[in-house]
């Protein structure tokens, strides 16, 4: 066993034992963010169905260039994170800390080009309660509105997460540097690896919902 | 596999008498605000929940007040509005929900598994002080005007038509709502990773079933009731249409997301307590529990068809009937797990060497209140009879038997057993039975008339009634009564105890759980040698008699 006790807390018998009790801990918790999600996914599609024609409309007018631009943008912080944390297992710990460093940089790009884009929704009036045109959509502009209100909210939510997941991937790459992981004890690297995973494969999820909804109309 | 760890006290000088236990081990509040020892974080979690159970209390009995005469004008329509709201809140969210799981489940998780922590002690503080940030939120909103949805935030009225301070009580559930994650994420992880060797499943004791079944609830409902009421806030916040008609909403799409929760968490306060029924009645009847595969099945089974049973709530909404048809089925079907227990629990007593001793008294107060509860959801869930009795006090009484007659009969039976393990002190015996029969008594007097009144046609949450109801009612209300005194009771005796009840020693009960093979109060690392488990729980001998 590769012991290495200063990293051992006192009710774990092994390194072993807490590093599967980690891992597992935050599994369980992706189940619970997986649940968080499902509410708004449940919302997006009752109406989605009662309002087909609606969210197609609103959905062409989102910015899928800047949607698909990110999606390769995280996307490739998923492969860095990999790269991460199999630099991590297999001993290489001296390319971890760039690994990490260059995953939350590709967050934060995220995270910028969001901001522009959310910024040309403003100006292209697609934003309910600050800029929002009630006459041009047509016979039910309540239902346009219902669609970019959850818009707003599922990126948003997905933005939050992914925040925390930078500060998260920063503390790592910090830890890194400073010599702090093993291949015996490197599951902080992995646990993170999974939450960073998680939340892209939510925006995996978010892109044909929210962009491609209406692009074939 | 894993090491055998010897943690046998050090440090102190040998003219220590005193053995250390977990409460003596340090001193301060400092040592108690900043602990990670699951057991200090039970009795935090203890407190803090007394606190809110007589808060809500408080609350209820001004209503019952209002309603002993038919045109009472006590308090104002409003104020009695915001007052059972409040009644709701505290008691669903800050009591019932954290009450077995969070006290007697924190204490006793770890010590059942063998095991000397939760699997992440620093989340379990944190999972109590985010359940104190939680609680200061809803109190705050409750005690500066107050909240007058009722606990269920119903919209459109919550998210448009209420004047009262929705959003910071909605917070503070939502808050509130991550404590639960973090307890139930932690019991998952402990139970799978943390067992001593030789605790395999079927060793479990029952209680550690009905704890896991009831994390799978935390993790799965809680997320979405949070994600529900940030839709209500952000509606109510920027006017924007999410659960609005008038806006392109659906609001009884926010019935389905809060129902999805609120449905599921009825089987959190009910399954902990089932666990505690399942630990007392054989040590009580020293006889092994009938039918333990049976009884831990149904747990999950519970905890899975709970997940598959929330329109019931909405048969009146306006729902396709065929999903009418398939709810009220599936309703039923979640009986059959529940009755299993119960026959299987009275089943253990059948020639068993039953002691009526407090916890004992507890438990068949829950079985047979829990029994009434359950028949009477029958009758809610029938397509026909609900539509009679929806909305009325027939659904009232019908939930307090199962959550007081039910879930707070057991946390107190729980309480009483476990108390001695607690604190290293027996209660009174006599003053103890005294409050389980006051308990009772209170409890049969303040709702049994409920479902009759209900029956008739008295609508739930109105301020004033037809003077043909009264009798019912001031039967009620004077029950309530009962049922405080039951309640003030044991806080009394079970604070003097502290003092000057007996000494317990390890095994006051000569129960057979490992929790019992250690010290009263044990030491900070649970076990002085991490026990080594080798065969299944409840094996009691009829010879030894249980002290009474």
């Amino acid at each position: 066993m590769s012991a290495n006790p200063t990293h051992l807390a006192h009710h774990f018998a092994d390194v072993r034992q807490q590093h599967d009790t980690a891992t597992l801990g935050m599994w369980v918790f992706l189940v619970t963010e997986a649940m968080v999600f499902g509410g708004l996914f449940l919302a997006y599609t009752v109406y989605r169905v009662l309002y087909a024609a609606e969210f197609a409309a609103a959905s062409a007018h989102l910015n899928v260039v800047f949607g698909g631009v990110n999606t390769i943008v995280l996307l490739s912080s998923s492969l860095t994170m990999a790269l991460a944390v199999y630099w991590a297992q297999t001993g290489q710990q001296g390319r971890v800390p760039a690994a990490l460093i260059l995953t939350a940089l590709l967050g934060t790009a995220f995270l910028v080009i969001k901001g522009f884009e959310y910024h040309g929704d403003y100006e292209d009036n697609l934003m309910p309660g600050l800029a929002f045109d009630e006459h041009a959509w047509g016979p039910h502009p309540e239902r346009v509105k219902l669609f970019l209100v959850i818009y707003y909210i599922m990126t948003g939510v997905h933005a939050v997460h992914l925040i925390i997941g930078i500060g998260l991937i920063s503390i790592l790459a910090l830890m890194a540097r400073r010599g702090r992981f093993t291949r015996g004890y490197y599951y902080p690297v992995e646990v993170g690896g999974l939450y960073w995973h998680f939340v892209d494969v939510i925006w995996v999820f978010l892109l044909p919902l929210l962009y491609l909804a209406g692009v074939r109309n | 596999m894993s090491t055998v760890a010897v943690a046998t006290p050090q440090g102190e000088s040998p003219p220590v008498t005193r053995p250390v236990n977990y409460l003596n081990v340090h001193f301060g509040v400092r040592s108690w605000l900043l602990t990670t020892d699951h057991k200090r974080i039970a009795i935090l979690y203890l407190i803090s929940i007394t606190l809110m159970f007589f808060l809500g209390g408080a609350a209820i009995t001004v209503v019952r007040l209002q309603l002993l005469t038919p045109d009472n004008n006590l308090v104002d329509a409003d104020t009695y509005n915001k007052l059972f709201t409040m009644h709701g809140i505290i008691m669903v969210f800050f009591f019932m929900v954290p009450s077995i799981p969070a006290v007697l489940g924190n204490f006793l998780l770890p010590m059942m598994l063998g095991a000397k922590d939760l699997a992440f002690p620093k989340l379990n503080l944190l999972s109590w002080y985010i359940y104190i940030l939680g609680g200061t939120f809803t109190l705050w909103a409750v005690l500066s005007g107050g909240v007058d949805s009722g606990w269920t935030f119903y919209t459109p009225y919550s998210s448009k038509a209420s004047h009262t301070n929705i959003i910071p009580a909605a917070v503070g559930v939502f808050i509130v709502g991550f404590s639960s994650i973090l307890t139930g994420l932690n019991f998952i992880v402990t139970t799978h990773m943390m067992r001593a060797p030789g605790q395999t499943w079927f060793r479990l004791p029952l209680m550690v079933w009905s704890l896991y079944a009831t994390s799978i609830i935390f993790l799965l409902g809680t997320p979405v009731l949070a994600i529900t009421l940030t839709l209500v806030a952000i509606e109510r916040i920027f006017q924007v249409g999410v659960f609005d008609p008038a806006l392109g909403g659906d609001p009884v799409l926010f019935q389905h997301m809060f129902w999805f929760y609120s449905h599921p968490a009825v089987y959190i306060m009910v399954l902990p307590a089932m666990g505690v029924v399942s630990e007392v009645v054989p040590c009580f009847s020293r006889k092994n529990i009938y039918g333990y595969k049976f009884i831990a099945f149904s747990s999950l089974g519970i905890a899975v068809l709970g997940f598959l049973v929330w329109s019931h709530h909405m048969f009146v909404a306006g729902i396709s009937v065929y999903e009418a048809f398939l709810f009220s089925f599936l309703s039923f079907m979640v009986a059959v797990p529940s009755a299993i227990k119960v026959f299987n629990w009275t089943a253990t007593l059948y020639k068993g060497s039953v002691a009526f001793a407090t916890p004992m008294l507890f438990a068949f107060g829950f079985i047979g209140l829990f029994t009434i509860g359950g028949l009477t959801g029958m009758f809610l869930a029938s397509l026909g009879t609900d539509v009679h009795v929806h909305d009325t006090y027939f659904v009232i009484a019908h939930f307090h038997f199962i959550m007081v007659g039910g879930a707070v009969m057991a946390y107190m039976g729980g309480l009483h057993f476990w108390w001695p393990k607690m604190t290293g002190r027996m209660y009174p015996e006599f003053w103890s039975r005294l409050a389980a029969m006051i308990i009772f008594v209170g409890f049969i007097l303040t709702f049994l008339p409920q479902f009759v009144v209900g029956n008739l046609g008295m609508p739930r949450r109105y301020y004033q009634y037809a003077p043909e109801f009264q009798v019912l009612n001031v039967m009620s209300s004077a029950g309530a009564s009962i049922l405080a005194v039951g309640y003030v009771l044991p806080l009394v005796y079970l604070l003097w105890s502290l003092g000057y009840g007996k000494k317990a020693g390890a095994n006051p009960w000569l129960a057979t759980g490992l929790e019992w093979q250690t010290a009263s109060p044990p030491p900070p690392d649970n076990f002085a040698v991490t026990p080594v488990v080798t065969e299944a729980p409840y094996q009691y001998s009829k010879e030894v008699a249980v002290v009474s």
